[in-house]
């Protein structure tokens, strides 16, 4: 997507984020189906359409510069939002090494990679980064390799060591988080982690996920997406913060809905690491008003069906018992009981 | 595996390193660089021979870091089944091979506080790059190889003169064995031993480690079975329809693949698990010869793993 960038937007206070026309048509819109349920949709992480979100390995799109200030404001405030253990180090230039080259492959305008063997030439132009370092030696770079890159790049990244046939949560950069906590979870195995997701444990959903990804391979990548939804164009719901974001959740009713509430899908990519044979997963984060929602007929009546018909266990995982029937009832007059065509895509 | 993207790789350099090994460079015909990968990861080389595709796993034994070419080591079977007896007959400098991307089903654990690493014969070639990713770090290791006799000891001039104290070699002629009671009894804690190398070797580590009271999660074993050969049989596919020859020196995974019908595979060595199939009717003996599927899944029958297994049986319906 060749974005211009809205540096000024918020994600906090005046809550200014807003989606261009072109945004909304490339939305990532995780329903195929008027219903949903789990399932374990991973998929090749291969290039999709022109235009869309997964036309390259790494979005960056229309928020990019405003993103990456929201996560510097975070973690002036939170330090922890960042963390590796020490036996991560090598991950964490695995990562980098992976933005790097995706970036500057598939944004040349933005971004540029010169490298002389270990010696590298870092360009950043829409945030001013012009940096030269040594890959491999940590104390070349301002920050730990995953820190000084994630700064750098949209969405929350995940790091999992491999061993003992599991996956163990070991370093990560977590500022867009939809309720959960790094420092909570760091060093927990790949089940513990996501302990608190109902239904999908009875379904065996994590087994079959974990034994996927443990075979997970080099240069074959996957991606699934994920939603809930969020009061406000908020990106940091981290529980230590529920005091604030919490009660905003009582200010819905079906008069304000289709401002306040917005849905929030993450596009979710896995990549295994070469040098460290971990595993790394990105959470990128989109948001859509229920308002810029209504502006495509077919989404609009899917999003009505699926909201209105949500298993009860999936409302209150999510968080939207307490407004869930206010988004409904705000939808309800754009859906005239006409039939979706399959598939996600707008009409 | 299916949509599996390779790596067509140029031979650049070949030694005979003992009587029964060469020692390969692979370089990528274009130049670019290869992924970096771990030490214990393996590559499946792909041997187009005149009349059939062999697809054999060998370890990575160059240093993980070197992203301009890999080395492998092949050791000529005695009852070669064609792939190492194509590596080792047909290939010149300049021949062209495919390898896929790296896969590590053997790698060093990384909160290890100490690591023994246990070589017999070629399995030293995964330890070659573990050794080097070892450099770099501070945590101890001590390297065991053993082999029938000195002039069978691939590497060993660079292990003396890289690893010096840190290896020690075992020659089967000079009646010198491993102790291994002696080696697993006085470890500290935290400590992973690793071996790879015959089964008969493997499963002393293996049986020495329980009785001393080491965790699994600490014992940890690479055995690439060559698929063994048998009888001949038949197969039938269900959801291609088609039914499959599988001739005595040829795995059921080859005979499906020179089908035309593809199979998701990682280790060809029946090992990670990844080509589970489902068995839909056999009417006969399944001969399971992997490491994957526990005891029980074997007598159930309702899984096997083509790579490395076989059937006895008047017919067999895969899902596939």
């Amino acid at each position: 997507m060749s974005a211009v960038f809205k540096p000024d937007e918020t994600f906090r206070d005046d809550f200014s984020f807003r989606n261009s026309p072109a945004a909304i048509r490339r939305f990532p819109l995780p329903f195929p189906a008027d219903d949903y349920m789990y399932s374990v949709n991973l998929e090749p992480h291969l290039p999709g359409p022109r235009g869309s979100v997964t036309e390259f390995a790494l979005d960056i799109d229309e928020h990019y510069v405003a993103e990456c200030r929201e996560r510097a404001i975070v973690l002036a405030a939170e330090p922890l939002r960042f963390q590796a253990l020490p036996h991560m180090m090598s991950a964490q230039w695995d990562c980098l090494e992976l933005i790097m080259e995706s970036l500057a492959r598939d944004y040349s305008q933005h971004f540029s990679l010169a490298r002389d063997g270990n010696r590298w030439h870092w360009i950043n132009r829409p945030l001013g980064i012009d940096k030269a370092f040594t890959f491999g030696d940590a104390s070349t770079l301002p920050q730990p390799p995953l820190e000084f890159i994630t700064r750098q790049v949209q969405g929350d990244w995940v790091v999992m060591d491999q061993r003992d046939g599991d996956l163990w949560t070991e370093a990560g950069m977590v500022t867009t988080p939809a309720d959960w906590s790094l420092d909570f979870d760091i060093g927990m195995t790949f089940k513990e982690w996501h302990g608190p997701v109902p239904l999908a444990h009875e379904m065996n959903v994590f087994d079959r996920a974990l034994k996927y990804l443990l075979n997970l391979r080099l240069g074959a990548p996957v991606r699934r997406l994920n939603w809930t939804m969020t009061v406000n164009p908020r990106l940091d719901t981290a529980p230590e913060l529920y005091p604030f974001w919490g009660p905003d959740r009582a200010r819905v009713d079906a008069t304000n809905a289709g401002d306040l509430v917005h849905l929030r899908v993450e596009l979710q990519g896995l990549w295994r690491l070469p040098r460290s044979n971990g595993i790394v997963f990105s959470i990128r984060t989109y948001f859509i008003s229920m308002r810029e929602l209504v502006t495509v007929p077919k989404w609009a009546r899917r999003v009505h069906r699926v909201v209105k018909n949500l298993h009860p266990a999936l409302v209150d995982y999510k968080g939207l018992s307490r407004y869930r029937d206010a988004v409904v009832e705000w939808l309800a007059p754009y859906d005239d009981g006409s039939p979706t065509t399959p598939g996600a895509a707008p009409e | 595996m299916s949509g599996r993207s390779t790596v067509h790789v140029e031979v650049t350099a070949i030694e005979q390193i003992t009587p029964q090994i060469k020692h390969f460079t692979l370089r990528p015909v274009d130049r670019a660089p290869l992924p970096a990968f771990s030490g214990g990861s393996h590559v499946v080389v792909v041997m187009r021979a005149a009349h059939r595709v062999h697809r054999n796993p060998y370890s990575l034994l160059s240093a993980p870091s070197d992203r301009s070419a890999y080395q492998i080591a092949v050791r000529r079977m005695e009852e070669s089944r064609g792939g190492s007896e194509f590596m080792h007959t047909q290939l010149q400098v300049g021949s062209h091979l495919e390898i896929a991307h790296p896969v590590n089903l053997f790698p060093l654990d990384k909160i290890a506080r100490k690591h023994v690493l246990i070589a017999g014969g070629i399995g030293i070639t995964p330890f070659l790059a573990q050794l080097e990713d070892l450099h770099d770090g501070a945590i101890p290791y001590e390297l065991h190889y053993a082999v029938r006799a000195a002039e069978h000891a691939a590497f060993a001039e660079r292990l003396r003169a890289r690893e010096g104290g840190r290896v020690r070699f075992y020659f089967d002629n000079a009646a010198q064995a491993i102790d291994f009671d002696g080696l697993l009894s006085g470890q500290p804690l935290g400590t992973h031993v690793y071996v790879c190398g015959p089964a008969g070797m493997i499963d002393r580590v293996l049986a020495t480690a329980r009785r001393w009271g080491w965790p699994d999660s600490h014992v940890h074993w690479e055995k690439f079975s060559a698929p063994p050969s048998g009888r001949a049989f038949e197969v039938f596919l269900a959801r291609a329809q088609i039914g499959v020859k599988v001739l005595p020196d040829q795995s059921l995974l080859e005979a499906i693949e020179a089908a035309g019908v593809e199979v998701p595979y990682l280790c060809r060595g029946g090992v990670c698990g990844f080509c589970q199939t489902r068995v839909l009717e056999v009417d006969g003996e399944l001969l399971h010869h992997d490491h994957y599927l526990s005891d029980a899944d074997k007598l159930r029958g309702k899984s096997i793993m083509p790579c490395v297994s076989r059937a006895n049986c008047k017919s067999l319906v895969l899902d596939l």
